[in-house]
């Protein structure tokens, strides 16, 4: 998710061509190349809002962001735990699929929870040049 | 009057008929939705009918909520995440719109059946499922296998990394879910122990209710933030999702 986040940057550059579409009016896709820079220039130039958006996507509490990493927890034990009872189902191995997979989705569950926070870590360091409030 | 849980049972309206063992009613939570998706049409409908360059009231709202949810596609997603913009606008304003239809008294919570939430987020899992494979083909397998990891240990984070992807619709579920039950019972049971003291203690009650009077007002201003932060969460985690499937082997 962290990559998701720096990948913004290089695709906000890839959009020029996107504008000139199959109309043979060289007037109106000349207007359309131009009025699609001018925006391009418009997001760049405004990363404020954008930056503010991504600060918030844990929430603006210590609340929120604390329910969001316990239920990417809990999500990953009841994940690995479900698909363990599955296995010892059709396969009849119980209980070792529901004892492996618990443990394996014990692991997901902190994989998540350290990849939530790692994505709010991240995102709060993209917004550098801005203090950040906490 | 003091069941916190009364608020959440779902009522027959009328019946559609059978199908199989099973027989099909129309409930208060079909009604609430139909109603979610009415009010979502007629709100952007009748915004956009004049289309002024200066936009009216409605119009800016409605305005503010696309440029609202296309900068959320944006920043998560990229430009290519444009491309869903239709569908994580019209799950951003369902969910919203259901989310304040619950804090309408008398109203109903859709989204606090786990059951609407789960269908959404298995909706959403499903889209990233189908488009990963379509555009990517077994290339969006790559999801599963993080590179630069030792062979010897690649198969237990391979199982680890296909249990954080089932997990996701689990986690997307349960937040929003959990988030609009817990906060309707709270205020529910804050708002029964002002009638309970007034009827218990008399005239002392009506003293001591002030107490929970004035948490239940702080708590449906809560409500309220809960309400509109969970659209926006179950929305940027849908995009951050759907980027998995734009993009996958990071």
């Amino acid at each position: 998710m962290a990559a998701g986040f720096a990948m913004n940057g290089d695709d906000a550059g890839s959009e020029g061509g996107r504008g000139s579409g199959p109309t043979s009016e060289g007037d109106l896709s000349a207007r359309l190349k131009r009025l699609e820079a001018q925006l391009d220039q418009r997001r760049e130039a405004a990363p404020g809002p954008r930056q503010r958006v991504e600060d918030s996507t844990s929430g603006p509490s210590a609340i929120g962001r604390a329910f969001r990493l316990s239920t990417e927890f809990v999500a990953g034990v009841i994940a690995g735990g479900g698909l363990g009872w599955l296995f010892d189902r059709l396969l009849g191995t119980s209980p070792w699929g529901l004892i492996v997979f618990l443990l394996l989705g014990f692991a997901a569950g902190t994989f998540n929870v350290v990849r939530a926070a790692g994505a709010q870590k991240s995102s709060d360091a993209s917004g550098g040049s801005k203090p950040q409030k906490e | 009057m003091a069941d916190p849980i009364h608020q959440f049972e779902l009522k027959p309206i009328f019946s559609l008929g059978r199908i199989g063992g099973s027989e099909i009613v129309f409930t208060n939570a079909s009604l609430f939705m139909f109603g979610a998706v009415a009010l979502v049409t007629l709100l952007t409908m009748l915004a956009t009918r004049n289309r002024a360059v200066v936009p009216g009231r409605l119009q800016s709202l409605v305005e503010m909520s696309y440029e609202f949810v296309a900068s959320t596609v944006r920043s998560s997603a990229g430009n290519e995440g444009m491309r869903f913009f239709p569908f994580v606008f019209s799950l951003f304003m369902f969910i919203l719109i259901l989310n304040l239809f619950g804090m309408i008294p008398g109203g109903f919570t859709v989204t606090s059946h786990i059951i609407i939430t789960f269908a959404l987020a298995a909706l959403v899992i499903g889209t990233v499922i189908v488009y990963g494979f379509w555009k990517h083909g077994l290339h969006f397998l790559h999801l599963f296998v993080p590179s630069g990891v030792p062979v010897y240990i690649l198969p237990l984070v391979t199982a680890i990394e296909v249990i954080s992807f089932l997990s996701r619709p689990i986690s997307l579920s349960v937040r929003l879910f959990a988030n609009m039950l817990a906060g309707h019972i709270t205020l529910k049971v804050f708002a029964g122990f002002i009638g309970m003291l007034a009827s218990g203690l008399g005239a002392l009650g009506w003293v001591v209710g002030v107490l929970p009077l004035a948490m239940t007002i702080a708590l449906t201003g809560l409500e309220f933030l809960v309400a509109v932060l969970q659209a926006y969460v179950f929305t940027i985690l849908t995009c951050i999702y759907l980027n998995d499937a734009l993009h996958p082997g990071h």
